[in-house]
């Protein structure tokens, strides 16, 4: 009965093509079907591409591993959306290269941490945690304060998304590095045409420092958007479209 | 008249190899000549360095005598590997010490000027370092000792092992320094930016070719079982890094991409490759370790033939389904969290089946873990491998899993495997190669060898035990609702509470580090202080391969 597994064991070439055909289902039934059935992405109003400041910032939370840390998905638990808001969306991380759902809660879910507390406060917080929260025992990001964003290179940025089927106009393409200046600028001569390009969206000397924009001002004007978009009266979970 | 006709095939691989050192300078030096980032500029710096390095290497091994005929086996790689493995691991465990403390001593060990030693970076640099750096060099190391052995054939491609060797350090080491200058693509286990993973991709398929080869050339007729694990963890690796690291870069003067699918579907792309980078590259690769070190160590034979063919196929069959109980209710639909679900747990039979398979082979040879301390380490690894391979599919369920994700039981968990299974088999292949390579009969100190075991077994108890207490308690305390219908616990509560826990967890690893540090004394001294032992001095016979029933 064993001996048809001489021939895996006598040829290399087949003992290959068994290991990468057995290999390759499991992958193949699981992920493949996610961007075809359409239900996987909910259909809801609300969610809309980064600013170039935002995209830098959350480029900024990328750099310093605060997904190790802190995750970005409120799962559907009694306990999670009383604590942090309506459980995620995956139509909230479309726009997500890479996704930041985060494995791991040294430090709470960031998900919905978008305009619950105030600018003041992130800044006090990320220059030394344990100053505004004794018990924490997230590093100090000081640093950040004093490193101006690289804004001539967004427009590289938002082009790679584009690549990738974020939906960014051309008008925002071009624009791309007078943007991540102008949201943190509000006194500035391009805040109103950047309101014009990214309409509600908050423009604001996000770190207090009026003479640069910095990667502080990048990193709260990626925490204060986030988990604002959806306009979850336009969601229903119980809708055919939504069920998954 | 054989020999002649392989220095010709010397020439080839050494042009072979110096042309992608060539040509990888001069788009190392492009790069650094566009730079849009200065961490892109030094990591750019690295890579030359890195690949000028191998060109000094490669025309100083050009130049040397090479009239001698080449040895039965190539040794040389295999030595150089274990002195890499244990250099990886001191340092990774190292590190990983370091973010303990950061974790439970916040104030201590926090420095505001310097950005780079921050837990956000060092994590990566932690985990990077004990998988791969350590990990793949051991299972580098070992795959050549074994391969060689079971096949009685030398290693394929001339300097190509060489090339792979090096061409993983630099890897290594373009990879680490990345994370310290804030270089990661944020991909849990594959954190490398795109240029680091096509310079991988490089020499992972000139490994996938020596290992290959040297079973083309092998003088068996069956290829061993140690073999079939290590190839299938070769070739799914490829696979899993090709895929996973798909990724538009933003300039080719960046380090900076963006990966190519977004959301739900990056998300259980990442977890597709992160649960099979446990199953692969720490599980299959490892396994073939101990279907080859148990039983040479313990001197019998492979417990059961067909158990081996079942577990074998039916471990890289289920593992690949198992990626999404990383992502119970989140927002990947539920359809896949209940496959991903349905495998793991079925996945504990063949990762059980590996186990008993190890186990048995000790079969009439027990007595001997009283007396061999490199047997007992390496047959303590099966016992944590059934163990965490039995708690992982409790894990994976998905009201077990609403307790214990996002909390410190995952870490526990996860270390039950890498210091207990990953750790011991890897320091008892390396306590067998390291006589066996330096031809000596046997370790320096066996004492020294106990007191490695036992150090590092109280190190493992302390730091599983410590995150289970610290997981559990989180898990209850963030669902705790008080008699109002309120909930009980503020988060930061929550952290407030580990502190014991983190510090306990700290003590624990910090065992388990001074345990390697008298590996790596012991090592040292077995290769440099005894006379060669010239008993020893032909190489060892190999293993009967499995006998197939006619």
């Amino acid at each position: 009965m064993w001996t048809w597994h001489k021939w895996f064991e006598r040829h290399t070439l087949i003992l290959v093509i068994g290991i990468l055909v057995v290999v390759s289902i499991g992958g193949l039934v699981q992920i493949t079907p996610l961007f075809f059935i359409e239900s996987t992405i909910e259909e809801v109003e609300g969610v809309r591409p980064y600013t170039p400041l935002e995209l830098a910032g959350r480029q900024v939370y990328i750099r310093e591993g605060c997904y190790v840390c802190h995750s970005q998905m409120i799962r559907p638990l009694r306990d999670e959306v009383e604590r942090y808001g309506h459980y995620s969306l995956a139509a909230e991380s479309m726009y997500d290269h890479p996704f930041q759902w985060g494995s791991k809660r040294t430090g709470p879910d960031l998900a919905r941490v978008g305009e619950r507390y105030s600018d003041e406060w992130h800044r006090a917080h990320l220059v030394d945690p344990r100053s505004v929260v004794p018990e924490s025992v997230m590093p100090p990001y000081a640093f950040l304060a004093d490193a101006e964003i690289d804004a001539a290179n967004m427009d590289r940025h938002l082009r790679a998304n584009r690549m990738l089927r974020v939906p960014y106009t051309d008008e925002q393409l071009a624009n791309a590095a007078i943007d991540a200046r102008a949201q943190a600028e509000p006194l500035g001569s391009n805040a109103y045409d950047f309101e014009l390009r990214y309409p509600g969206v908050a423009v604001r000397d996000f770190d207090g420092d009026p003479a640069r924009v910095t990667e502080m001002d990048a990193l709260i004007a990626y925490l204060q958007m986030l988990g604002a978009g959806v306009d979850f009266s336009t969601y229903q979970a119980d809708a055919p479209e939504n069920e998954r | 008249m054989a020999y002649a006709k392989k220095e010709s095939v010397w020439g080839i691989d050494a042009a072979a190899i110096g042309a992608i050192l060539v040509i990888g300078m001069f788009l190392a030096l492009f790069g650094i000549s566009r730079a849009l980032e200065p961490a892109f500029a030094v990591q750019m710096w690295t890579m030359f360095a890195g690949l000028f390095a191998g060109v000094v290497g490669l025309v100083g091994v050009l130049g040397a005598d090479r009239t001698r005929p080449p040895s039965r086996y190539e040794n040389g790689v295999i030595k150089a590997g274990v002195i890499a493995s244990m250099f990886w691991g001191v340092a990774g465990f190292l590190v990983g010490l370091i973010i303990a403390l950061q974790l439970a001593f916040p104030n201590l060990f926090y420095f505001p000027e310097w950005g780079f030693t921050n837990f956000g970076r060092l994590r990566p640099l932690h985990t990077s370092a004990v998988i791969f750096a350590f990990g793949g060099n051991v299972l580098i190391a070992t795959s050549f000792w074994v391969v060689q052995r079971t096949c009685r054939a030398r290693l394929a491609g001339g300097l190509w092992p060489w090339f792979v060797f090096w061409g993983y350090q630099l890897f290594i080491v373009l990879a680490g320094t990345g994370y310290l200058e804030g270089v990661t693509q944020s991909r849990e286990y594959a954190e490398p930016p795109w240029y680091t993973d096509i310079w991988l991709t490089i020499v992972w398929v000139a490994y996938l070719l020596v290992f290959l080869g040297t079973l083309w050339k092998r003088q068996e007729k069956h290829i061993y079982v140690a073999n079939w694990f290590y190839l299938a963890f070769i070739v799914t690796i490829a696979i899993l890094h090709l895929i996973n690291n798909l990724a538009v870069p933003v300039s080719f003067a960046s380090w900076q991409s963006y990966s190519l699918f977004s959301g739900v579907q990056d998300a259980l792309t990442q977890w597709w490759y992160g649960h099979n980078a446990v199953g692969f590259f720490l599980t299959a690769g490892f396994l073939g370790i101990m279907y080859y070190f148990i039983p040479k160590q313990a001197n019998r034979p492979v417990y059961s033939y067909r158990l081996s063919i079942i577990h074998f196929w039916a471990l890289i069959f289920l593992y690949i389904w198992a990626g999404p109980h990383h992502l119970h209710y989140t927002a990947l639909p539920q359809w896949a969290q209940t496959l991903g679900m349905t495998f793991s747990i079925m996945l504990w039979m063949p990762s059980w089946g590996g186990m008993i398979n190890g186990l048995m082979t000790l079969s009439g040879a027990w007595d001997k873990l009283r007396t061999d301390p490199v047997l007992r380490m390496l047959v303590v690894s099966v016992a944590f491998y059934g163990m965490s391979t039995f708690e992982g599919p409790v894990m994976s369920i998905r009201a077990v899993n609403s307790l214990s994700h996002y909390t410190d039981w995952t870490i526990g968990h996860v270390h039950s495997g890498a210091l207990g299974w990953v750790g011991f088999v890897s320091f008892g292949a390396l306590y067998c190669l390291t006589p066996w390579l330096w031809k000596r009969q046997r370790m320096h100190s066996l004492a020294l060898v106990d007191w490695h075991f036992w150090l590092a077994t109280i190190g493992i108890v302390l730091y599983i035990t410590s995150m289970w207490v610290a997981g559990v308690m989180q898990g209850l305390m963030w669902r705790a609702y008080n008699e109002f219908g309120f909930l009980e616990y503020s988060f930061v509560e929550s952290v407030e509470a580990m502190h014991p826990y983190y510090a306990i967890r700290a003590l624990g690893g910090g065992l388990f580090l001074v345990g390697a540090l008298l590996m790596a004394y012991n090592l040292w001294r077995t290769a440099t202080s005894e006379a060669p032992d010239h008993e020893r001095a032909a190489d060892v016979p190999v293993l009967a391969p499995p006998v197939a029933a006619e």
